[in-house]
């Protein structure tokens, strides 16, 4: 198997690995990185509990190679927090009850943070379809709406 | 000191936001797949292809030339050392590695041992397993008459596992005989698969210098995994005091993490043999084939009544569908678990209940998904039989609901299958759900929409759960009370370090069982951790399912609390300088009676217990209990569903479902609407989509997420919730548990819904998962 040099950006710091065309960008940032927030959960893209942020986009890290990350910057739910204090989707899932196991929260929160990104001011119908990509068995989804709504608009104040 | 107040505890009541949530939030949590070892190798399955062949060899060389790959295992290993089968936790007997017949599609057939996960994936590509096809019995209808699946048990001559009955069938007999009014309707509760967003995973560490083993695993009853692996393998060193149970952080449980998986055993043995720590995580295939499935059960249900509406009897024939093994977990006398509580909410002379359970060749289960052990399919029976009577009788079915309720003053209940129903009020819940719905005005919209040729439905359901299994004369697993136990250690500065049997999978039990002490001991729940689901130090419990955590585990917790209290209050007594009877735990402290100046805080007697002791008392302030309920708690309530149907594509949505729970005391309200929530999404991924399929050789059809449906929050509807509270009179705070109600509530009233939107084109029934795709067969056949 042949092997590639990935550099990358994780969270703001730069990362190099020797890395086999195969592995999986969830494998990189969990078994060699040891992120472990990034979860593995389906397989087939389905779940959404890998999802990360390449260049600021949400993807499902489960979906593309390591070195398709390659020279790209990527968040993981260990680098929401800011400045030592809790992102304002991190804490609003924790107000509004938006997570119970808490397997699916952390992809759920960085679909929800680029889906803010695109409609910051949204109906709870539309976050709906924007966290629709993400599966959770846990909450019934209510919590997690009022969730990011309610982080909507603290982000709206905090001007974030 | 400003007086302590139920609220600034964070005591019963209170919706403390959750501990947990802090790692949770940060991607700090530590699930199976997070724990890495040095060292550490990882194991996966040879998996059968086929429902059912057998084995004519394996040849592992090609595997074993593979760089990385360390051992291929197979059964013949394991047989020398006794190791090839393994007990189920309902008595059967279930192969840890098939030996020379497979019995179902994904059966694990041998298991590859390597130096990454990807090597482990190289290797089972390269095991050459040579199998002869058998015939596969699919049809759970057709499998007493098909040839006999378990030929290694000497005594199976033919494909029943068991034959159970519950009730006066006599009776029963005699009432439908003379009944005015009969009604009957075939049901099948399809087999579906609990799913939890985490699957199943393990890592053992065998030390062989000490002999010790630790093994980490995705368990909702680390006490009980580990006594069956010393029971089954103390012999191979894996005895109790050496061995080490840890489920980390549970990502979902649902019932699918009860059952010992061979996953678990081979991790355990490949350890033992090579001497390095193993892990194994199943892929969500592996989790949705091999892994237990629930439900499963076919069903003709009747109900006699009067004209006028009263139901006197109830009769109801299952054939239950177990797969090749029967590793459904249910208490051991009790094999069909508790569903003769199945004539539900309403009062009536008699019934009888009758359940066939058969082998076919499928995944083995039964397990007890978000589900008081098959609790999820009584309450879906009745609630559907009762509205076909209403439908017969032309009643509403509110209005035959409510005739048939048992009423109030007639608790404590014993109901004809045996079962003593601790409290209720069911009209008060049914009561609640109409005023919130704004039933009367539904229906008036529902006959103008008709009129127009539009098809809305309104469904109920009225049902009770029985939960808190259970007391220990009559509930075991494998021999095992159904008892939990509880320790609770006060430090010298008035914090405090609790440990519980059962185990968390994401209901917050770090938060609600600090509720219980803060309320109990006066101390604030910030300052109690509880710690799960590590043998070496919780209290032996049986673990966390069929909502027995809160009635039991919760019992143990407040009784535990008491105790301390009671040597508190001595000790109290000794600094207050006065006698024990006059000290009285009042305002969350001990005060002198009726000289509340004269008072001690429980941080004070705490530091007093470990300074100064009056003599005659042991030094400390800690204990352990064991909590046996007297009886099962029996939440209830009234869920109604309000659908909307396309007439032209069969597509329906969910306007509105309103749920309406009572179960009893509530801790943390915030977290049990979070279990309401939760438990009304799987109801309704049950009634509308999840589905493990097969085809005639028995191939599953659906073994991903891309077609095992789950809802996602676009199909979930906004969730309307109210609430009653009828306390437990025998739960030490009143409580009944609220993890699964929701979801044993909530199938039936869409269901229902869906049924009363098709009803006057003369629609009866539709089973699930009810999709668009068989509603428009149905308009189309009604000629809509």
């Amino acid at each position: 198997m042949s092997t590639h040099t990935v550099t990358l950006t994780v969270n703001g710091q730069e990362h190099t690995a020797q890395v086999e065309s195969r592995l999986l960008l969830t494998h990189l940032i969990r078994d060699v990185l040891r992120l472990t927030g990034t979860h593995f959960g389906c397989d087939t893209t389905n779940c959404g509990a890998c999802t990360v942020l390449l260049d600021g986009a949400a993807v499902k890290s489960c979906t593309l190679f390591a070195v398709q990350a390659n020279g790209k910057s990527i968040t993981t739910v260990e680098g929401m927090a800011q400045n030592g204090g809790l992102h304002p989707l991190q804490a609003a899932f924790r107000e509004h009850h938006g997570l119970q196991c808490g397997f699916c929260t952390p992809g759920m929160l960085l679909s929800a943070l680029d889906f803010l990104k695109k409609n910051p001011d949204p109906t709870e119908e539309e976050i709906r379809w924007g966290i629709s990509g993400n599966l959770c068995r846990c909450t019934g989804y209510l919590s997690i709406v009022k969730a990011i709504k309610a982080a909507a608009k603290e982000m709206a104040a905090g001007g974030k | 000191m400003a007086t302590q107040t139920s609220q600034s505890l964070g005591g019963l009541g209170q919706s403390v936001k959750r501990k947990e949530d802090v790692r949770f939030i940060q991607g700090k949590g530590n699930y199976i797949e997070d724990i890495y070892l040095p060292g550490m190798i990882y194991g996966a399955f040879v998996r059968s292809p086929f429902a059912h062949a057998l084995i004519k060899g394996i040849d592992s060389s090609a595997a074993l030339e593979v760089e990385g790959v360390l051992a291929v295992v197979t059964a013949k290993e394991l047989a020398e050392h006794n190791l090839a089968w393994m007990p189920t936790f309902a008595g059967d007997t279930q192969a840890v590695l098939a030996g020379d017949r497979v019995l179902f599609q994904g059966q694990e057939v041998a298991f590859v041992v390597a130096t990454s996960q990807y090597t482990a994936a190289d290797g089972v590509e390269r095991v050459e397993v040579d199998y002869e096809e058998l015939a596969p019995v699919v049809d759970p209808h057709k499998s007493l008459e098909m040839p006999v699946i378990r030929t290694d048990k000497e005594d199976q001559k033919d494909n029943l596992i068991f034959k159970w009955d519950a009730g006066d069938r006599e009776a029963t007999d005699r009432i439908f005989n003379e009944a005015e009014v009969v009604v009957s309707q075939h049901t099948e509760y399809q087999r579906v698969h609990p799913a939890p967003l985490e699957t199943c995973g393990c890592v053992a560490n065998h030390d062989p210098v000490t002999g010790h083993t630790v093994i980490y695993m995705t368990s909702q009853a680390p006490h009980a995994h580990r006594t069956v692996f010393a029971l089954v393998a103390g012999h191979v060193g894996l005895e109790e005091h050496k061995t080490r149970v840890v489920a980390p952080d549970i990502g979902g449980g649902f019932g699918n993490k009860v059952p010992i998986y061979p996953g678990y055993v081979l991790a355990t043995v490949a350890s033992v043999l090579i001497g390095k720590p193993v892990k194994w995580i199943e892929t969500r295939t592996e989790n949705l084939q091999s892994t237990g499935f629930a439900r499963d059960y076919h069903t003709t249900t009747e109900l006699a009544a009067s004209k006028d509406g009263r139901i006197r009897a109830m009769r109801v024939r299952t054939l239950a569908d177990h797969g090749a093994f029967n590793a459904q977990a249910n208490p051991s006398k009790w094999p069909a678990g508790l569903y003769s509580i199945c004539t539900g909410s309403y009062d009536m002379e008699a019934a009888h209940v009758e359940v066939n359970a058969v082998y076919t060749n499928k995944a083995p289960g039964g397990v007890a998904y978000r589900c008081s052990f098959r609790v999820t399919e009584a309450a879906y029976v009745i609630e559907r039989a009762v509205d076909l009577l209403a439908r017969e009788l032309d009643m509403d079915p509110v209005e035959l609901r409510r005739k048939n309720f048992i009423p109030k003053e007639k608790f404590p209940y014993r109901s004809p299958t045996g079962w003593v129903y601790d409290s209720g009020d069911y009209h008060a819940a049914m009561d609640k759900a109409l005023k919130i719905a704004g039933y009367d005005e539904l229906r008036k919209e529902q006959a103008e929409k008709r009129a127009r040729g539009e098809l809305m439905g309104i469904g109920i359901s009225s049902f009770t759960e029985i939960a808190g299994a259970g007391p220990r004369k009559q509930f075991d697993i494998l021999g095992l009370s159904m008892n939990d136990g509880a320790e609770i250690r006060v430090h010298p500065t008035g914090t405090v370090t609790a440990r519980l049997g059962v185990k968390s999978q994401g209901q917050g039990h770090e938060t609600t069982f600090a509720q219980i002490i803060a309320e109990e001991l006066g101390i604030p729940s910030e300052k109690i951790i509880v710690e799960e689901g590590d043998t070496d130090t919780a209290p032996y419990g049986l673990g966390t399912y069929g909502s027995r955590s809160t009635p039991v585990a919760g019992g143990a917790t407040v009784l535990a609390a008491r105790r301390i209290r009671e040597k508190a209050r001595r000790i109290a007594a000794h600094l207050l300088e006065v006698s024990v009877e006059d000290v009285e735990w009042k305002d969350y402290q001990f005060q002198v009676k009726g000289v509340p100046d004269k008072a001690k805080t429980m941080a004070e007697v705490a530091f007093a217990a470990y300074t100064n002791v009056p003599d005659g008392e042991e030094m400390g302030l800690e204990t352990t209990f064991y909590y046996d309920p007297p009886n099962f708690t029996f939440p209830f309530g009234t869920y109604i569903c309000v659908v909307d149907i396309d007439p032209g594509t069969g597509e329906f949505k969910i306007r509105r479902f309103i749920a309406v729970d009572d179960a009893g005391t509530i801790i943390n309200p915030m977290v049990a609407e979070g279990q309401v929530h939760g438990g009304l999404a799987e109801g309704l991924a049950i009634a509308t989509m999840q589905e493990i399929r097969f085809d005639e050789q028995g191939n599953l059809l659906n073994s991903s997420f891309a077609d095992y449906l789950l809802p996602t929050a676009v199909e979930t509807p906004d969730w309307e919730l109210g609430k009653t509270v009828t306390p437990s009179p025998h739960h030490p705070i009143g409580a009944k548990g609220i993890g699964e109600s929701a979801n044993v509530g909530s199938p039936q009233a869409i269901v229902n819904a869906v049924v009363d939107a098709l009803s006057h084109l003369g629609v009866t029934h539709i089973d699930m998962p009810i999709t668009p795709w068989k509603i428009w067969q149905v308009i189309q056949e009604k000629g809509v």
